[in-house]
């Protein structure tokens, strides 16, 4: 009963708060005014059953017991165990997504292979922070200036000397990694909060000077005209190059994955690992913090410079305005929500935040508004995402059959 | 530049020179003065949450943002019913005031207090999401144009022989903002309460070992520096004339500039740095071009984090183990 009250205090108080924001509607131009009391209780209903769960979360929490308790053998966590356990069963579900994502272009309108191609897109922006924000620990708030760098790169070659798409994608991705470099040299002193909000202000700096730089960048306007990628000098027409770029950006992130697994568990990552467990530890163990901080900006940013360059050859058409925080923002809740570090939560993460928006159009209005609110609730009740990064464990059978080594 | 002549755009009017005179670095001088004021008042915000819990409220500027949207409504609603015209400033700021207060309030219980003790970056991801969360919610619920902020100041006629100075919601901002500051000194440097802030700044643990309610002051904290940012939204918008759900980003990465600048955690020093950093802008806009003027404030937060983390008056701080 008490805790019934206590949501009946709080649903009231929101909805004292949310009163003139929410509750009026304001006409200048007729001079008049619309109290709208509906949107009011309608959020206190809400705020209401919110309040009970809150405090029923809360306890469980306090409590050690997990939110949701599902069945044996439902949900992410048995799955995921069944998937290591059983190699068949691993590649055949590899394999049927595969699959789905080769036949995909065919099978799918061009409307549903454009979606896909730029949720690929996210997903390869999203593993790139994942090295920085996930792996290192280093927050990186501007994440998306090395994706305007990967385009304007692209726009910009493509517009003066007339490179073609191959060309400029390596290019694109160094160009990233030297400005990561550029940006990871000055703030190595710099930790946690600090360096998000450096980062942050780079983020906006590349953005501005797109923006401002009007006789070299278009300024607002941007760059248009920009060519798709060509296939031996064949001439395509939109489906087909769309169908192309699909494959592209597909095979651009199947070698992600395989980079960036590879990666985790290579000399580098290992050090990144221990970068975002503990930096003075780090240290005193002899990792070089100089040399694994640099690598990871070098190795985050030159995803974001390729991702960039492709997001230039499929839209054909690029300006300041897709390069605001709010990309970096989704970008970083894709890796929170996913879990730091994990490959396979990144990628389902990302997928989950572009396409659902896509295929639920009646929802799309709220969707920032859910991202918000997904970021917070996200590190309350769940900080390690969807599939939280494991570590490498390490079975030391050989010393427990010894009786230890030497004694 | 547009041929040897300087265009000006201040808040109020254009105005065009013959050439860089006195005068002409007066009206620039004030007009830093009147901005850097408003972002003193902001990072007042970020400097007392930082000082007490270590965290930088992202969520601070849409606290801004959604006290200049308070006012405008309320302000509308009155105008509709016929409220004598001099009191809708008072009456709309003050409902600002108290209903930002109570959005910092809600804001630290909903997504800071559950946090503490957690690493460092949850806090910081979570006032992130907030910021996202409040800013669609004004968009949600009301519009995303910019809105038209009624003009409300009452004639000031005093004012008309240093009329090129500034203009009444130039006065009224300084006005405003310097009781808002003087108070804020007062009340931390000589009540009971503000002395217990004192303290659970300087030592936490210490702070509660002495019988300091901390979330009772951690909740004050955000009290306070939720109604000097509303407080500064409201000046801004009569200033500005209109009002949109975006303004507290840039808003509040200039008044977290300017927090940092003067040394974060420092009260006089979030003073300092948003006269500093609202003189500079204002002297780059004059002199150079207004293009650049946000590029600066990154520009100056960057190389004030690489070089002198600590700021104008701050402490240095050691990283202990």
């Amino acid at each position: 009963m008490q805790r019934v009250l206590k949501a009946a205090m709080v649903a009231l108080w929101f909805m004292l708060l949310t009163l003139p924001v929410l509750g009026i509607g304001l006409n200048t131009v007729e001079h008049s005014v619309v109290w709208r009391l509906d949107r009011i209780f309608a959020l206190g209903a809400g705020i209401f059953v919110l309040a009970l769960l809150w405090d029923w979360c809360f306890a469980r929490k306090a409590a050690g017991r997990p939110l949701l308790v599902l069945p044996q053998g439902i949900g992410m966590a048995s799955v995921l165990e069944a998937l290591r356990q059983h190699p068949a069963l691993r590649h055949g579900a590899l394999g049927v997504l595969g699959v789905v994502m080769l036949i995909m272009p065919v099978v799918g309108s061009f409307y549903q292979t454009n979606i896909m191609i730029s949720a690929l897109l996210y997903v390869m922006l999203a593993l790139g922070l994942n090295i920085v924000v996930g792996l290192a620990g280093q927050l990186v708030l501007g994440y998306v200036a090395f994706y305007a760098i990967g385009a304007y790169t692209y726009g910009l070659l493509n517009q003066f000397l007339g490179w073609g798409f191959w060309a400029c994608l390596p290019v694109g991705g160094i160009l990233a990694v030297l400005f990561g470099l550029g940006l990871g040299f000055p703030v190595l002193r710099l930790r946690g909060d600090y360096l998000a909000i450096v980062t942050l202000g780079f983020g906006e700096i590349v953005r501005l000077t797109l923006q401002n730089w009007t006789s070299v960048t278009g300024g607002p306007r941007g760059i248009s005209d920009i060519p798709r990628p060509g296939f031996f000098g064949m001439s395509m027409d939109i489906a087909a190059s769309t169908t192309y770029i699909y494959y592209l950006v597909l095979a651009a992130v199947i070698i992600t994955i395989v980079v960036i697994s590879r990666l985790k568990n290579s000399r580098v990552g290992l050090a990144l690992q221990a970068l975002r467990e503990d930096e003075v530890a780090c240290e005193a163990m002899g990792v070089d913090i100089t040399r694994v901080k640099l690598s990871a900006f070098a190795l985050g940013s030159c995803w974001a410079g390729f991702a960039g360059v492709i997001f230039a050859a499929k839209t054909t058409y690029i300006n300041p305005s897709s390069f605001t925080f709010m990309e970096s923002a989704m970008i970083l809740s894709m890796v929170v929500l996913g879990g730091m570090g994990s490959i396979a939560g990144v990628v389902i993460a990302a997928f989950i935040l572009i396409l659902a928006p896509e295929y639920l159009r009646a929802f799309s209005d709220y969707r920032m508004l859910l991202f918000g609110a997904i970021m917070v609730v996200m590190m309350l009740f769940r900080p390690q995402g969807l599939i939280s990064g494991e570590r490498r464990k390490y079975h030391i059978s050989a010393l427990h059959g010894t009786r230890g080594g030497r004694s | 530049m547009i041929g040897g002549q300087v265009v000006v755009v201040t808040g109020r009017s254009v105005r065009v020179w013959g050439g860089m005179d006195i005068q002409f670095f007066i009206e620039l001088f004030f007009g830093g003065l009147t901005r850097g004021s408003i972002y003193a008042l902001i990072a007042l915000g970020y400097t007392l949450v930082y000082g007490i819990i270590g965290l930088i409220n992202f969520a601070h500027g849409e606290v801004y943002m959604l006290g200049a949207f308070t006012a405008l409504l309320v302000a509308g609603v009155l105008g509709v019913y016929g409220f004598p015209a001099g009191g809708i400033l008072v009456v709309a700021a003050l409902t600002a005031v108290v209903w930002c207060a109570a959005y910092g309030y809600t804001l630290e219980k909903v997504a800071y207090k559950p946090l503490r003790g957690a690493p460092r970056l949850s806090p910081l991801i979570s006032a992130i999401g907030m910021s996202i969360f409040l800013q669609n919610y004004v968009l949600l619920a009301q519009t995303s144009d910019f809105v038209p902020f009624p003009n409300l100041l009452p004639n000031m006629d005093f004012l008309e022989l240093i009329d090129y100075v500034m203009g009444p919601s130039d006065f009224l901002i300084l006005l405003v903002s310097t009781i808002a500051m003087v108070a804020l000194s007062v009340f931390i440097r000589f009540t009971r309460m503000g002395k217990a802030m004192r303290a659970t700044a300087q030592n936490r643990k210490m702070a509660l070992l002495l019988g300091v309610n901390a979330d009772r002051i951690i909740s004050l904290t955000f009290i306070i520096g939720s109604a000097l940012a509303a407080l500064g939204g409201v000046l801004i918008a009569s200033h500005m004339g209109q009002v949109n759900f975006g303004i507290g980003f840039l808003a509040g990465l200039k008044a977290f500039t300017a927090a940092v600048l003067g040394g974060i955690g420092s009260i006089p020093g979030a003073m300092v740095g948003g006269l500093v950093l609202g003189l500079a802008e204002s002297f780059t806009t004059g002199y150079f071009s207004g293009n650049y003027e946000d590029m600066l404030a990154f520009g100056i937060l960057i190389l004030i984090l690489i070089f002198r983390p600590d700021g104008i008056l701050g402490k240095a701080t050691v990283e202990k183990v």
